[in-house]
């Protein structure tokens, strides 16, 4: 990889970001309106705030991280963009590793607004450090980065980009162990659901909220987690082609 | 480039293309929308998926990593980001190619868009966000300079403007394909390659082509020569 490649993908898109005042919102406002939201619809139950507040802090930068950057992303694909960077001297993980990074960096952001507004404003009572909280929910962003550069691979139009978005994320909030414990759900479903990233971060979040120590689960979540984000990397690096048909 | 065959999808649209361009010399690629033009452009650059046959670019088959920093290509649509100032689209792509900052505010003048630099790629006239693209092409002056239809809706005071740019690049050294739909441009160029449904009809300068078929421009080349191949077959 060539680190100046990467810094200059990096400055770019965060400079695009910084015109496009709307995207910078949604990424980086949207996710504290929605934590409000949550703890106002459970008013007066704090104790059902505290235990889906942390997971869904999970959530909500993984959804939104993996929305805005498979549509940027694709936009990059469909402009031509892409074909004159890839002529060019860039290597397709700098390319990657550019976006990964600005979008990892608003990840970051992303997460130590929500996690403060949560633990802080809205009284959000959890027993882990607030650190790992602030931790894993921007790991969860970069999560969401990653798989959104992979499967902008797979769509064509920026329509096609959000149709992923129900497709791809809803079924995963079904059995990520959200809604059901993860052992109480069906065989089959529970085996889906250890097979899918959502499922780790929301784990993450749980056991983070649950104990005030380290568990070896956690530490666990972490490594797989670590491990989709390589892993949609690489993948992503795969679908780049520097012929196409 | 020899026997280049390229298939997109069921149609093959390249069927087996032999040419040269010479060194230092503009190359016109005519002929209408649709005939493989960009094709050709694309397997030369190598970004297209190629069937069979051999492309060679400055000693190097087309698509090495060598030949990346040095071939300046220009896409048929502005490849430049939108949301991004004309100085910062074309302060990525130096960095990318790893060019000194002084080339940016060169290219950038040489395409006549100085006045310009802060304004948004997005809000500029399509002829002017074309030229940032061409501005992109020409960092680090690139010895191949490939360009798809550059000179598109430009008005024609533009067009003699860059038509007497590439003839200063060309006498700088550098070797320069363009490819254009309108016959009248065939007069600016040194060599000629004229091109039909996926075929070569005819190569060479402007005056052989015209002596060879017995016709005043090009445009009756053209014609003849089609009309031509339409009786033979």
């Amino acid at each position: 990889m060539n680190k100046a490649i990467v810094a200059a993908v990096t400055v770019r898109v965060l400079r695009q970001l910084r015109r496009d005042r709307r995207t910078a919102a949604m990424l980086l406002v949207l996710p504290c309106v929605l934590i409000t939201l949550l703890w106002w619809v459970y008013d007066g139950q704090e104790l059902v705030f505290d235990r889906v507040g942390a997971p869904l802090l999970a959530v909500f930068p993984f959804i939104v991280m993996f929305l805005v950057t498979s549509v940027t992303t694709l936009s990059e694909r469909t402009s031509g963009t892409l074909e004159r960077l890839l002529a060019m001297p860039m290597g397709k993980l700098d390319f990657l590793a550019g976006y990964a990074l600005a979008f990892g960096a608003v990840a970051i952001v992303q997460g130590l607004l929500t996690t403060s507004l949560a633990l802080f404003v809205l009284g959000l009572d959890v027993a882990g450090p607030a650190w790992v909280l602030a931790a894993v929910a921007m790991l969860d962003g970069v999560l969401g980065t990653t798989l959104g550069l992979f499967v902008s691979a797979f769509a064509r139009t920026e329509f096609q980009a959000v149709q992923f978005m129900p497709a791809f994320v809803l079924p995963q909030l079904l059995v990520c162990g959200l809604l059901l414990p993860r052992d109480q759900l069906p065989d089959a479903l529970r085996v889906a659901s250890d097979l899918l990233p959502l499922s780790y971060a929301v784990d993450a979040m749980q056991q983070v909220s649950m104990h005030a120590e380290w568990t070896t689960d956690l530490g666990r979540d972490v490594v797989v987690l670590v491990g989709f984000i390589g892993g949609a990397l690489l993948l992503g690096a795969a679908t780049l082609r520097r012929r196409t048909p | 480039m020899q026997d280049l065959v390229v298939v997109r999808g069921r149609r093959t649209v390249l069927p087996g293309l032999s040419c040269t361009l010479r060194r230092g010399a503009i190359t016109g690629l005519l002929g209408p929308s649709g005939c493989g033009k960009s094709t050709l452009i694309r397997s030369i650059v190598g970004v297209q998926q190629v069937d069979s046959g051999r492309v060679e670019v400055l000693g190097q088959p087309a698509g090495s990593a060598t030949l990346r920093s040095q071939i300046g290509y220009v896409t048929q649509e502005a490849s430049v980001y939108d949301n991004l100032s004309v100085r910062d689209n074309v302060a990525f792509f130096s960095r990318v190619l790893g060019v000194p900052v002084s080339d940016e505010d060169r290219v950038i003048e040489q395409v006549g868009l100085a006045d310009h630099g802060g304004s948004l790629a997005g809000q500029l006239s399509g002829g002017q966000r074309s030229r940032v693209s061409l501005a992109v092409a020409l960092l680090g002056e690139p010895p191949l300079l490939v360009l798809d239809e550059p000179t598109v809706g430009l008005d024609p005071v533009l067009r003699v403007e860059l038509w007497r740019l590439f003839a200063d690049l060309a006498a700088a050294g550098a070797t320069i394909l363009v490819s254009s739909h309108a016959m009248d441009e065939a007069a600016r160029c040194d060599d000629l390659i004229l091109m039909r449904s996926g075929e070569i009809l005819a190569a060479g300068t402007p005056a052989q082509l015209c002596d060879a078929a017995g016709a005043q421009d090009i445009e009756s080349v053209f014609l003849k020569l089609v009309r031509a191949r339409g009786e033979a077959a």
